[in-house]
């Protein structure tokens, strides 16, 4: 019996009414964990009941601990009849399960109830005792660290990345059971979050013993999701990267040396990846894989594309022998693996060799409802059901979820391979469901990975060989990972424009951050490619095909939308891509989401080049020569709004194989269009001349137009859907984050490809706008970490979710740097390298941190009396300075500008479901779904004050799925939050600590702390 | 195309001041776009009209939420749903509790009760201030009286706890909580000219002096009741004027003091005895309710007008003033010197404040 579970319950506030006749609540509390409860007493007439109670002590199996949540009831008592629920509150004991982490949960929660939202707050503390005993048979995984964050956590290093971890569970969903047909929609909505709690418990338990056996002590780039898949059940899936973690303790001595958030970046390995780039030559579907089918489920996989980039095999310092024995070293490390997969999307220096390009695979499938009575009977008949894996009742479901998955990642290895890489890094998974046909998807980076981290060694060791190496700063990712003279696919290459001994790819696509050593000049924006397809409703089989066949068309929509936004940018990489395929009962939608950059070792992109068809007719000449003229004006626009100067340099230097600018101007439609592959798919353009956008097809029109319409950013914004804006390193501490959600209706009517593209374009276009102007407050400002979500909850809805962070910089400093920017990101590569060997430097005190928020100041009372009279004096303080409320700032980065995390207080992974039965009297749809939010957030920052921390870093929402039924006044909605919960210590503070701080970079931080977050 | 949902939620949560105040104005969404748009806001952003109705639709709503937690502000600094910064919680309540000049004198001195709401639709008509708004002030009104009504220890200080209002405008409620609770008359017509400042100003000064709590800070309603003890002791004031003696022997007294130093000396002297009745009758008459209610009237009736008619300049009125309670101490035959000195020292700042065109 390895632990003990105590739990006291101190008090509750702002409790609802419950007794009309008194207007007041006579309330209780039950404390269940396992199948045990216990209550307290019954607080008679109260709103703010004082119940401060026992201990309650649950002696329990760690196993349990691990998966099982502590359930929190409020109640209200009444003699005559059933006691009335008031609300819940589902605490996880994760965090209190390892040692470094949180200690004891102890503050105020809200009460949350999936009718009413959320009712007055409960403070409760919660602690573990933990028994060692390590002889048994582990079913159980306390101790393993988990992290959603993609890179290595601040404040520790990494010993050893040992890869991929996968699991996945899978249950029937309480929502589709014959009971629910009898019992309240709150009894059901509550008996799905306390599976869902139970499934991610046991699901991080059975990852955390494959971490075990890896001899890894966490996960990072942690990622859980849910596929609800309706009738045929619920999904609960997680990937992650299995790594051997070491704190890091550095001296206080050591602070001051990085206090500016920008430099922090570069010291951080974690943030810091190394020189890895990726590049993209798209190349476009290449294997048409054709339908197979598994035993009893219909499943079509479907071409898939890769993005490559090429690697030159051997050239440069290296030359040929040390990049063998490199490849040979490492093939040896990673073919031991199954899938050499790394969820991490920046890397510890010296990981990341070479990047080849995106690769990705997607899979159609059909969900098959699996009758198994006896299931449904166990489930029905016993609300505090153990959870029962479906295993026990059909062995064939999770193993049928497993094989999909292990197919597709088959697809993705061998898709890196054919790149001439043996890893794949910025790796993940995704979904899209409708009925009962359902989209697998996978996505990462093919790369080349330094085996040092790999085996068992130390970081040193690793170091010492990247000396020896000597990798070109800021440009040895581009170089292509794959011999010339056998490149999987057609590609311009040239030499590299910054050491000039390597081979390049004219443009690099990944679905990873960019390095922050990576030369890259001007400024970085978001570019997204947006797509629809109509398709014909079908049943069953039909359905999957119609989908099947549509995909590969989207794709490559895609990517040539992408690549022709890329160089109406002027730009030549784009880092962070992720595609996002949903279907809906009658469409199909696309959309693509990077970070476009110029890399400064890659080759000036060519521009667009509109041809018309007719050549000899006058008034369309004119015409196309005025579109022409249109984009020209509007790539020339764009460098300089992203401050795009490359230096000169001349042709003789370089070399042959880049083309005269001329030729270069002339727009591909895309490069891919040459590929052989194409020709399988015979799209209406292959085998054209590449770089010409042919006016005379309406797509290319359509094109033309999106390319035109979409709107930059007022001045002032910047926005990237990666870590941090290249180009901009001076945040201060101001941040926001928010969501927003938006739904249209489109009119049944004359729905064509054309009007939904426009629809959905206007939509993604005026959500951005409205950001824009709902944050002009912050300005200068970028908004990080743009992620779009789309959805298709009924036939003529779209929904768009988009999270993000707006953080200001500073404008005076950022002109600085940008002057002579070149120069110093050149100068600073070269010396964050000597950095980065000082691994002291990477913080984490275990200092407590002091209090990160000075009291309020004295409030500032405008003239809010009409009277006049000025001669009043202060009889008391400011009422307001009195807030007992703690901030708790959330941002979906891993870091927070101007400050330190100190300490990581484990992962925070919630599941709410909200329902309404009176969606009118909420303030309809959007009403009921802005409280609904704003409740996750508050409920999310209850957790991490309880916790003891001040933030949530990698903060992302997973899913937001929404219905409505205005018909009925009802609406409901499943929310599905995750993120780690952190200290953070402001640097200002830091600097007060230790004297010989450099006061340069001190960041107006402190004030920031109460206006922001 | 149409939105079926919008929304921004921010972790912190955002508040645009210049929509509030439209929201608190009363103004629906529609009304208020369009004022936002002849604000300029367009041209000076660059968005579009959608843009703005999106925007001022999501912080409508957001104030909607907030109401209700506005409404015992102290909730407002607890609650975990809405993270707000300090400074904009307290911007947040201080503006929901201001309200218009214009609304608060119709109100004034009114029972706080449902047939006045009535009236509301009047005063909205009559004030240019739209009904929401008035409902939104007269319910703030409201809520601030029950909730202090019956309290201990000062009014101001309750106010400030409960409501965490600035000492400012916790002031004024107090002075609307006090009137409305002795239903002073403030709507006559010859009352129009003074401001809600002059009666704040004169309420601050009677619950200084007048009320239950200037003698005792243990008793309930302490500061919104007068002192009744103190009502009925004024009685005793009316020898000043009853004997015929001592009215002469004050006049003299005063005449004595100011010749030479006021420019309406004449017109003083001539109406003496006028204005010493009617100070002294209105605080004998204190013990009826009604005649409590018409405090403001009988003052402007019986002094403020005369005054006014033979053009005192306000100095004259202060020199007259100050005298006139001084003088009583040296009249050997009125023994209620401490009881005057309440009365007359809390009279003789109200005059001068209501003294004015």
């Amino acid at each position: 019996m390895p632990g003990k579970l105590k739990v006291k319950i101190v008090a509750g506030r702002h409790l609802p009414v419950m007794d009309r006749a008194s207007d007041l609540t006579d309330a209780f509390v039950e404390v269940k964990f396992g199948n045990t409860t216990f209550k307290t007493d019954v607080y008679l007439k109260s709103l703010n009941p004082q119940w401060n109670s026992e201990w309650f002590k649950f002696e329990v199996d760690d196993e349990d601990l691990q998966d099982e949540p502590l359930q929190i009831t409020v109640l209200d008592h009444d003699t005559y009849s059933a006691n009335d629920a008031i609300g819940k509150v589902y605490i996880d004991i994760d965090p209190l399960l390892y040692s470094e982490a949180a200690t004891v949960i102890s503050g105020w929660f809200p009460i949350y109830d999936t009718i009413h939202g959320i009712r007055g707050e409960i403070n409760v503390v919660v602690k573990v005792d933990l028994f060692n005993d390590l002889n048994r048979f582990r079913q159980s995984s306390c101790g393993v660290k988990f992290f959603c964050t993609t890179s290595i956590p601040k404040c520790y290093r990494a010993v050893i990345i040992h890869g991929f971890v996968e699991e996945l569970v899978v249950n029937e969903d309480p929502e589709y059971q014959w009971i629910d047909r009898i019992r309240t929609p709150r009894a059901s909505n509550e008996a799905r979050q306390r599976l869902i709690s139970l499934m991610s418990g046991e699901l991080q338990r059975k990852i955390g013993l494959k971490v075990l056996e890896m001899r890894g002590n966490a996960v990072v780039g942690y990622l859980q999701c849910f596929d609800l898949e309706g009738e045929s059940g619920l999904v609960v899936r997680a990937i992650g990267t299995a790594c051997t973690l070491d704190k890091l303790s550095s001296p206080a001595a050591f602070l001051p040396a990085c206090n500016s958030p920008s430099k922090e970046m570069k010291e951080s390995p974690l943030v810091h990846p190394p020189s890895h780039g990726c590049r993209s030559t798209h190349n476009s579907p290449i294997h048409t894989a054709t339908g197979s089918r598994l035993t009893q489920n219909f499943s079509v996989s479907v071409p898939t594309l890769i993005y490559t980039g090429m690697g030159s095999g051997s050239a440069g310092k290296e030359g040929g022998p040390f990049k063998a024995l490199l490849r040979q070293q490492t093939q040896s490390a990673l073919e031991q693996r199954e899938f050499p997969f790394f969820t991490l999307t920046a890397f510890p220096p010296g990981f990341l060799v070479h990047v080849g390009g995106v690769v990705s695979a997607r899979s159609v499938k059909l969900l098959d409802r699996i009758h198994n009575p006896a299931f449904v009977g166990i489930m029905g008949n016993t609300r505090s059901y153990k959870l029962l894996d479906w295993n026990s009742f059909n062995s064939d479901e999770p193993e049928t979820r497993d094989a999909w998955w292990a197919e597709i990642r088959q697809e993705i290895k061998s898709h890196a391979k054919a790149l001439g890489c043996h890893a794949v890094v910025g790796y993940s998974e995704s979904t899209s469901i409708c009925e009962e046909v359902c989209i697998l998807s996978a996505s990462g980076t093919a790369a080349v990975l330094n085996p040092r981290f790999l085996q068992d060694g130390t970081v040193e060791g690793c170091l010492e060989q990247r000396l020896e190496e000597n990798l070109p700063v800021g440009c040895g990712f581009c170089h292509i990972p794959y011999d010339e003279l056998n490149m999987p696919f057609p590609a311009h290459l040239t030499y590299c424009y910054n050491c000039r001994k390597q081979k390049v790819p004219d443009v690099l696509f990944t679905t990873v951050d960019l390095p922050t050593d990576a030369t890259v000049i001007g400024k970085g924006c978001l570019i997204q490619a947006r797509l629809c397809r109509l398709k014909k409703k079908a049943q069953a089989e039909a359905n999957a095909t119609a989908i099947s066949n549509l995909l590969p068309f989207m794709e490559y929509e895609v990517h040539t939308q992408l690549m022709n936004k890329l160089k109406l940018k002027g730009m030549n990489a784009l880092f962070g891509l992720r595609i996002q395929i949903t279907v809906g009962e009658n469409m199909l939608m696309g959309l693509a989401s990077a970070t476009g950059v110029y890399l400064a070792a890659l080759p000036t992109p060519g521009g667009i080049q509109i041809a018309g068809k007719t050549p000899n007719d006058g008034s369309y000449e004119q015409h196309i020569s005025h579109m022409q003229k249109k984009i020209n004006d509007t790539i020339a626009k764009n460098k300089e709004l992203y401050e795009i100067n490359p230096p000169e340099i001349s042709e003789e230097i370089i070399g042959s194989p880049i083309p005269e600018p001329r030729q270069r101007s002339r727009l591909l439609r895309s490069q891919s269009e040459s590929s052989d592959e194409v020709t399988e798919l015979d799209l209406s353009h292959g085998k054209k001349d590449a770089f010409v956008l042919e006016i005379d097809d309406t797509d290319a029109m359509e094109d033309v137009h999106s390319l035109l319409t979409d709107v930059p950013p007022p001045s002032g914004f910047y926005s990237c859907n990666t870590e941090i804006m290249p180009g901009i390193n001076n945040w201060t501490s101001e941040i926001q984050m928010f969501t927003s959600v938006r739904v249209i209706r489109l009119s049944s009517l004359n729905l064509t490809n054309q009007a939904l593209n426009k629809n959905f374009n206007d939509l993604c276009e005026n959500l951005l706008k409205s950001l824009y102007f709902k944050l002009r407050s912050m300005i200068p400002c970028c908004l990080c970490h743009v992620n779009f979500t789309v959805s298709l909850p009924e036939d003529e809805l779209i929904q768009v979710t988009v999270t993000a962070v707006a953080i200001t910089f500073d404008k005076n400093q950022a002109l600085q740097t940008t002057k002579t920017h070149v120069e110093k990101s050149l100068q600073r590569a070269s010396t964050d390298n000597e950095e980065l060997l000082q691994f002291p430097l990477e913080l984490c005190s275990d200092s407590l941190p002091s209090h990160p928020f000075p009291p309020a100041k004295a409030v500032t009372v405008e003239k809010a009396s009409p009277m006049g009279e000025g001669n009043f004096r202060n009889r008391s303080a400011p009422p307001c300075a009195n807030s007992t409320v703690g901030v708790v700032k959330m941002t979906p980065l891993s870091f927070i500008p101007g400050a330190k995390i100190t300490k990581y207080l484990g992962i925070i992974n919630m599941f709410f479901i909200r329902e309404t039965t009176s969606l009118r009297e909420e303030g309809g749809v959007s009403g009921f779904l802005h409280a609904f939010i704003a409740e996750v957030f508050a409920m999310v920052r209850a957790h991490v004050a309880a916790l003891g921390g001040n933030a949530v870093v990698s903060y992302i929402m997973k899913q937001c799925v929404f219905m409505e039924n205005p018909n009925k006044n009802q609406a409901q909605c499943l929310i599905n939050v995750s993120g780690d919960a952190v200290v953070f210590v402001r640097e200002s503070e830091l600097e007060v600590v230790s004297t010989q701080q450099p006061t340069a970079n001190c960041q107006p931080s402190c004030t920031g702390g109460e206006v922001t977050t | 195309m149409t939105s079926e949902l919008d929304i921004f939620v921010g972790n912190t949560t955002l508040i645009d001041e210049d929509v509030y105040r439209l929201w608190l104005d009363g103004y629906s969404v529609s009304d208020a776009v369009s004022l936002r748009v002849r604000s300029g806001i367009l041209e000076q952003t660059g968005a579009t009209a959608a843009v703005l109705q999106s925007d001022t639709m999501d912080h409508y709503r957001t104030f909607h939420m907030l109401e209700r937690l506005l409404h015992a502000p102290p909730k407002l600094l607890h609650q975990l749903i809405f993270q707000i910064p300090p400074s904009r919680q307290a911007l947040l309540i201080e503006r929901y509790y201001a309200f218009d000049e214009a609304f608060v004198r119709e109100v004034l001195g009114k029972k706080l009760s449902k047939g006045t709401k009535k009236d509301l639709d009047d005063i909205s008509t009559k004030t240019g201030i739209t009904l929401k708004s008035c409902r939104r002030q007269f319910d703030n009104f409201k809520r601030v009286f029950k909730v202090v009504e019956e309290m201990r220890g000062s009014l101001v200080d309750n106010i400030q706890q409960h409501f965490l209002l600035s000492d400012r405008l916790a002031r004024d409620y107090a002075a609307i909580v006090f009137f409305a609770n002795n239903r002073f008359e403030t709507g006559k017509k010859k009352l129009q000219y003074l401001s809600f400042g002059d009666f704040a100003f004169c309420a601050e000064l009677m619950i200084q002096n007048w009320t239950l709590g200037a003698v005792d800070s243990q008793v309930a309603d302490m500061d919104v009741d007068l002192d009744k003890e103190f009502l009925q002791d004024l009685k005793e004031l009316k020898m000043l004027v009853a004997d015929k003696d001592l009215l002469d022997l004050h006049k003299s007294l005063v005449c004595t003091a100011l010749r030479g130093k006021l420019g309406v000396f004449s017109e003083m002297e001539a109406n003496f005895k006028n204005l010493s009745r009617g100070l002294v009758n209105v605080a004998a008459k204190l013990t009826h309710n009604k005649d409590v209610r018409d405090l403001f009237v009988d003052l402007v009736e019986k002094f403020v007008e005369p005054c006014r008619s033979d053009h005192w300049p306000l100095n004259d009125v202060r020199l007259f003033l100050n005298q006139y309670s001084a003088s009583v101490h040296s009249l050997d035959g009125f023994r209620h010197q401490a009881l005057w000195d309440r009365y007359m020292g809390t009279l003789r700042g109200c005059l001068l404040r209501l003294y004015h065109d």
